[in-house]
């Protein structure tokens, strides 16, 4: 394109000439300097934001219900601590086998095969649509439904019969109830990772000859968890913090362990506050860890 | 000279719009077509049908003697397996416009990455091999640089370096220089160039009409689903028999 020229001053309308750029060499004024707006509001807010603060922290160290001494008491007693390590280990068992299994449904949901489709939709469906709660009832009296559960040839003979209440013990149906409620959920999440990958990524991965499996482990999946890890550690406090509820059916987890020392000896709130702070000191840790596996999932993405 | 690529009668359509209306086209061993036409002719679907990753709905493409994503047996034609057409492509090399380089693994892991794991090359090998043709390519410093750290150019130079780790018969060039900041075309070209100089049989579909002049032994012009004209670049650029080729060159030149 040829330069254009610079476009002619327009005439002013007095008729004189228009003000030349000042290029003397004369003495410079000091530069303005800036005064920033003073932000009045924001102190008021911040002193009233305080003060109420203050006021609340008052309030909970001078009131001796709280019995801080208690809580200190139990803090780390052995019941409690065993019931800290059936929660975390709880969590982990349910969010692994959660994940497996939500990323079989989450592919199934996204082939091509309308059977594994429906299926899929179905099962994620049914799981989010009932409160886990109710669900994990159900579970817990699945002897009602089948009373005895049999190994052998689909409607052939049995080899193997067990009664139901047997096998499914509370922590077994905990296990169960609560990973295929995890499951439909990560399913969700899997599948919203795996549609945030480029559709360029498989074709590229297709026209150098890599196999199914090969495209989803090496290509799709590994870009996909940058979208997944964010979710996926809300759902694992949720998960640490939603495992509570198999203290109605006896399962001797965190809540359920406090709960048994509070009936003993009616110290309801500072036995409840135990628990609070191991599942918040539990939550802070993972937090911090989740910082970790985000920075390592956008490692290409960061200068070196 | 023998033909590497036979296409026959192929038609493509998307829903009702029909994208490819009959399409007849040879590509010879050893040459370069540079197929030319406006956005929507179906260039772009026409190249990827070459390597499957478009279906067509009838007629039949052949590399190398052998059919594209299908059996034939009588006069049907089956479609392979997923196994069987991922071989077949590995000796069709793609670059993509928008290079579609794995963005998670470094450049050397994306160039070693088909010849370890659908070659079944030892990686040793492949690391050696890729190390070449990042030097062939003018990148040998960036073996180890992430992609996103890259310019364009030398994205798509490591993409076609990754195109070229399979030793494939035919590469596959799709507006490889249609995403690309300006001053970043000549170096992508001037890859395509060397490439063309060794002999490597390869069709490019592109807007470069200086390129196509250049390098092409046969150039091809599209429009909506057809071969309009086709021919040596002095032919059908400086002395075109139909309209439709004269009407596209006097908008692009």
């Amino acid at each position: 394109m040829p330069p254009t020229p610079p476009a002619a001053p327009a005439p002013s309308p007095t008729g004189e000439a228009p003000a030349a750029p000042v290029l003397s060499k004369e003495a410079e004024p000091a530069p303005p300097r800036v005064v920033p707006v003073r932000r009045t509001g924001q102190w008021a807010a911040a002193a009233v934001v305080l003060l109420l603060l203050a006021m609340a922290v008052n309030s909970v160290v001078r009131n001796e219900a709280f019995q801080w001494g208690v809580v200190a008491d139990y803090f780390t007693t052995p019941a409690v601590l065993r019931g800290l390590g059936l929660t975390l280990w709880l969590t982990a068992l349910v969010m692994v086998l959660g994940f497996v299994l939500g990323t079989l449904l989450a592919v199934a949901r996204m082939s091509a095969n309308p059977v594994l489709k429906s299926v899929s939709w179905g099962y994620i469906w049914f799981f989010r649509s009932t409160p886990v709660l109710v669900q994990l009832l159900f579970w817990f009296n699945i002897g009602a439904l089948y009373p005895q559960l049999g190994l052998g040839i689909p409607f052939g003979p049995e080899f193997l019969t067990v009664r139901t209440v047997n096998l499914l013990g509370p922590l077994t149906v905990a296990l169960i109830g609560l990973t295929l409620h995890e499951a439909a959920y990560a399913a969700e999440v899997v599948r919203g990772g795996l549609l945030s990958v480029d559709r360029g990524q498989t074709e590229a991965a297709q026209s150098l000859g890599l196999g199914r499996w090969r495209r989803l482990r090496r290509i799709v999946l590994p870009q996909a968890m940058r979208a997944i890890v964010p979710p996926a550690g809300n759902m694992l406090i949720g998960t640490l913090k939603g495992t509570s509820i198999v203290s109605v059916i006896a399962v001797q987890d965190l809540l359920y362990s406090v709960q048994l020392v509070y009936h003993r000896t009616y110290q309801v709130i500072p036995l409840l506050l135990v628990a609070t702070l191991w599942y918040a000191l539990v939550t802070t840790v993972l937090t911090v860890g989740q910082h970790y596996v985000e920075r390592y999932y956008g490692r290409s993405e960061r200068d070196r | 000279m023998s033909a590497m690529v036979e296409i026959r009668s192929v038609r493509k359509s998307f829903g009702s719009h029909e994208v490819l209306r009959g399409i007849d086209l040879e590509v010879r061993t050893g040459e370069v077509t540079v197929v030319l036409g406006p956005s929507g002719s179906g260039k772009s679907t026409l190249l990827r049908t070459v390597n499957h990753l478009e279906k067509v709905d009838s007629g039949r493409i052949t590399v190398d003697g052998r059919l594209v994503g299908y059996r034939r047996s009588g006069d049907k034609l089956y479609e392979l397996r997923e196994r069987e057409v991922l071989r077949r492509r590995t000796q069709i090399g793609f670059v993509f416009q928008n290079f579609h380089l794995f963005p998670h693994l470094t450049v050397l892991e994306n160039i070693t990455e088909a010849p370890i794991s659908a070659l079944k090359r030892p990686r040793a090998e492949a690391v050696a091999a890729a190390h070449a043709l990042l030097e062939r390519v003018g990148l040998a410093e960036k073996a180890g640089a992430y992609p996103g750290h890259l310019s364009g150019g030398q994205q798509q130079r490591v993409a076609i370096a990754r195109a070229l780790a399979l030793e494939p018969k035919l590469l596959l060039f799709d507006e490889p220089t249609s995403a690309l900041d300006p001053e970043l075309v000549g170096e992508v070209l001037d890859v395509i160039k060397d490439l063309a100089r060794q002999g490597t049989t390869m069709i490019v579909v592109t807007h470069e009409i200086g390129f196509a002049r250049e390098v092409a032994d046969t150039v091809v012009f599209m429009d909506e689903g057809v071969v309009v004209e086709q021919g040596p670049p002095a032919e059908v650029l400086d002395r075109p028999r139909q309209e439709r080729t004269r009407a596209f060159l006097s908008k692009v030149l």
